[in-house]
């Protein structure tokens, strides 16, 4: 429990630590853009009061920054992150809640089938350690790792979409011909516009997993335990699965936590390339046309779900640790 | 590591002294295969960046009346839309792309031995305190972190300054982290022990005594921070982040993209500066596990045959 509740406090800690960095990073730069965004913005016909409550946000009003500072606290709690010219006369809320689903489920699905495709090699691979696999599989996902996100997803585009034709180009459904909705044609629409970005994550951080489960497999199969599992004949799925890669997996678990932040960067450039209507789309968007209060929100927003996503993996730990369990009693 | 340890002997000491340590070091770069893929992958696009501008005959930003050509004897790689020679950009490219890279993770380095030794051998506050602040790193996603900070630079200072910068701050949590667990294993161990109770300073014991010690494990977290940071740097300028008027293999890429390359069958503008980034990276990714085995035999993947040469050796 207490350690429950220091990884609590933890996560509260980075909570306020992203939350003050959005604050922050308006403020570093002179302020030359923000004029410019804000000259835009009258341009849209906005009230001055939504001005001046942008003047706030980035930094150029008069106000002490300490008063800007809980202007901005109090803002945030009402959930109010300020229009996106880009999408005017959208919230930035709005347009951010319209793609957050796109980009959970393409990143969350990728992300769960590397993981657990990954592992599932570095056990094999593990297992007949020095054979033909275990010389061949973590170099060739070295390599293919290697290349960036972005980069690997214009080839695949290239080679899959453009000279074959065989997955679209761009996109994450077939906007002429079906609605969103939960309907089977729309799901195997967006199953098929969202193929390619998926193989792009998942290759893009396959080698990760393998590495790390291989290299924990290595040590535990040298462990007494997994011999003494051996010499009572049991099979060799139950060694390997039960005996040996369930005491591995949790550092994967651990590395799990702290590459997704890495991961999740590479998949917003992902979508950025596919023009995948989840929230790397709405970024480099913002990121194109300046729209300042939505670059913001994006980078909110994404600090967000990578603390969720730790939290989870946190909570997965403690369950399947009993050690950690036990530390708690 | 190992050779670090031979004795000197008297004719090794002096003239050929040089020549000993060059060989030592070749020794150590060719100890495993990945190790030696790296260096001549990495040694080839070093000269690539320091000679292969003699090679081209255009300058970079030089406009040409062949526009959009496929690769040609005149034009090695092609053109883009405005008649640059893409091969010309491409060397010319890899002198900012290696650069930034380069210091970046040089600043992000230092960072890392700074945070890591210092919460690793002090314990305590400081390392409530500093381990602290590198969870809160670990736990930001870098890249948004940068493309945030960077959308709002006015234009004039947008430019390898500036994402060295970037770079530099937001990469190196991760290898603070595991330079941190390397001091921890290292405080206790005895020549600390007799260095803190001869009365060394904690900076002499920590920079002098556990620094030398785990000098593989800076170079592997040197490296590894070098292939993050190339590929993001790439990735900064693709995103137009960076200064779009100069030709690093990031703006060639940002350029492709933002002319419609591909979807005008234009693969030679857009595949050789992905080729470069991703074999430069996967070779400094091989020098990384390379370094990993040498320092962590655990890790070794030994073929069957060897073992069994091995076996018979120590039979013997």
């Amino acid at each position: 429990m207490r350690r429950m509740i220091s990884r609590l406090g933890f996560y509260v800690v980075a909570l306020w630590a992203s939350v003050t960095l959005n604050f922050i990073i308006p403020r570093l730069m002179p302020g030359s853009p923000i004029e410019a965004y804000l000259v835009k913005m009258q341009g849209q016909n906005v009230s001055l009061h939504t001005i001046d409550a942008l003047r706030a946000q980035f930094g150029l009003s008069n106000a002490p920054i300490f008063v800007q500072y809980l202007q901005y606290l109090g803002n945030l709690l009402h959930g109010d992150l300020g229009i996106s010219i880009s999408n005017y006369p959208y919230s930035v809320w709005e347009v951010l809640s319209s793609h957050i689903p796109w980009t959970i489920g393409l990143v969350g699905i990728s992300v769960v089938l590397s993981f657990a495709i990954g592992t599932l090699i570095g056990i094999v691979i593990a297992w007949r350690r020095g054979g033909a696999l275990d010389s061949t599989v973590p170099p060739i996902l070295t390599f293919i790792s290697s290349i960036p996100y972005f980069w690997m997803a214009l080839a695949l585009l290239y080679f899959c979409g453009f000279l074959h034709s065989w997955f679209p180009i761009s996109g994450g459904y077939d906007i002429n011909n079906v609605d969103p909705g939960f309907s089977f044609d729309f799901l195997m629409s967006a199953l098929h516009y969202g193929t390619l970005p998926a193989v792009t994550i998942i290759l893009g951080s396959l080698s990760g997993w393998v590495l790390v489960m291989r290299n924990t497999m290595v040590t535990t199969l040298s462990e007494d335990y997994v011999l003494m599992a051996q010499a009572k004949g049991l099979s060799y799925r139950r060694v390997i699965m039960t005996y040996a890669a369930r005491n591995a997996i949790l550092p994967s678990i651990t590395s799990f936590s702290i590459s997704l932040a890495q991961v999740v960067g590479g998949s917003l450039l992902t979508e950025m390339v596919f023009n995948y209507p989840g929230i790397g789309y709405v970024f480099y968007n913002a990121v194109n046309n300046l729209d300042y209060s939505l670059v913001e929100g994006c980078f909110l927003i994404i600090a967000l779900a990578v603390l969720a996503a730790n939290l989870i993996a946190d909570v997965v730990y403690n369950l399947l640790d009993p050690r950690v369990r036990q530390g708690e009693a | 590591m190992a050779t670090a340890l031979q004795p000197v002997t008297p004719e090794q000491q002096n003239p050929v002294a040089g020549i000993t340590i060059v060989h030592n070091i070749l020794k150590w770069l060719t100890s495993n295969w990945k190790m030696t893929t790296g260096t001549c992958i990495l040694v080839f696009f070093i000269l690539m960046a320091i000679f292969g501008p003699l090679l081209a005959h255009m300058s970079p930003t030089a406009f040409s009346n062949d526009l959009f050509q496929p690769p040609s004897a005149a034009h090695w790689l092609g053109t883009t839309s405005k008649g640059e020679d893409i091969f010309a950009q491409l060397v010319y490219g890899a002198r900012i792309s290696l650069l930034v890279g380069f210091i970046a993770a040089i600043g992000s380095t230092i960072l890392q031995i700074l945070f890591g030794l210092l919460s690793g051998y002090f314990g305590g506050l400081v390392d409530n305190i500093l381990s602290f602040v590198i969870n809160v790193f670990l736990i930001l996603p870098g890249l948004p972190l940068g493309i945030a900070i960077a959308s709002f630079a006015p234009n004039n200072i947008k430019g390898p300054i500036l994402i060295t910068i970037l770079l530099t701050f937001t990469s190196w949590s991760y290898g603070a982290r595991v330079l941190r667990a390397q001091t921890l294993s290292m405080r206790s161990r005895d020549f600390v022990e007799s260095a803190r109770s001869s009365g060394e300073w904690p900076l002499r014991i920590i920079f002098f005594e556990i620094l030398p010690n785990i000098i593989s494990v800076v170079a592997s977290s040197f490296v590894g921070t070098f292939v993050y940071t190339i590929g993001a740097d790439v990735a900064f300028e693709f995103l137009g982040l960076g200064n779009v008027s100069q030709s690093t293999w990031g703006t060639m890429l940002f350029w492709a993209q933002s002319q419609q390359a591909m979807l005008a069958g234009g693969w030679w503008w857009f595949i050789p500066p992905g080729v470069c980034v991703s074999l430069l990276c996967a070779g400094l990714a091989f020098l990384n596990n390379g370094i990993d085995e040498v320092a962590n035999p655990r890790l070794r993947v030994e073929s069957k045959r060897k073992l069994a040469r091995r076996k018979k050796e120590v039979v013997a």
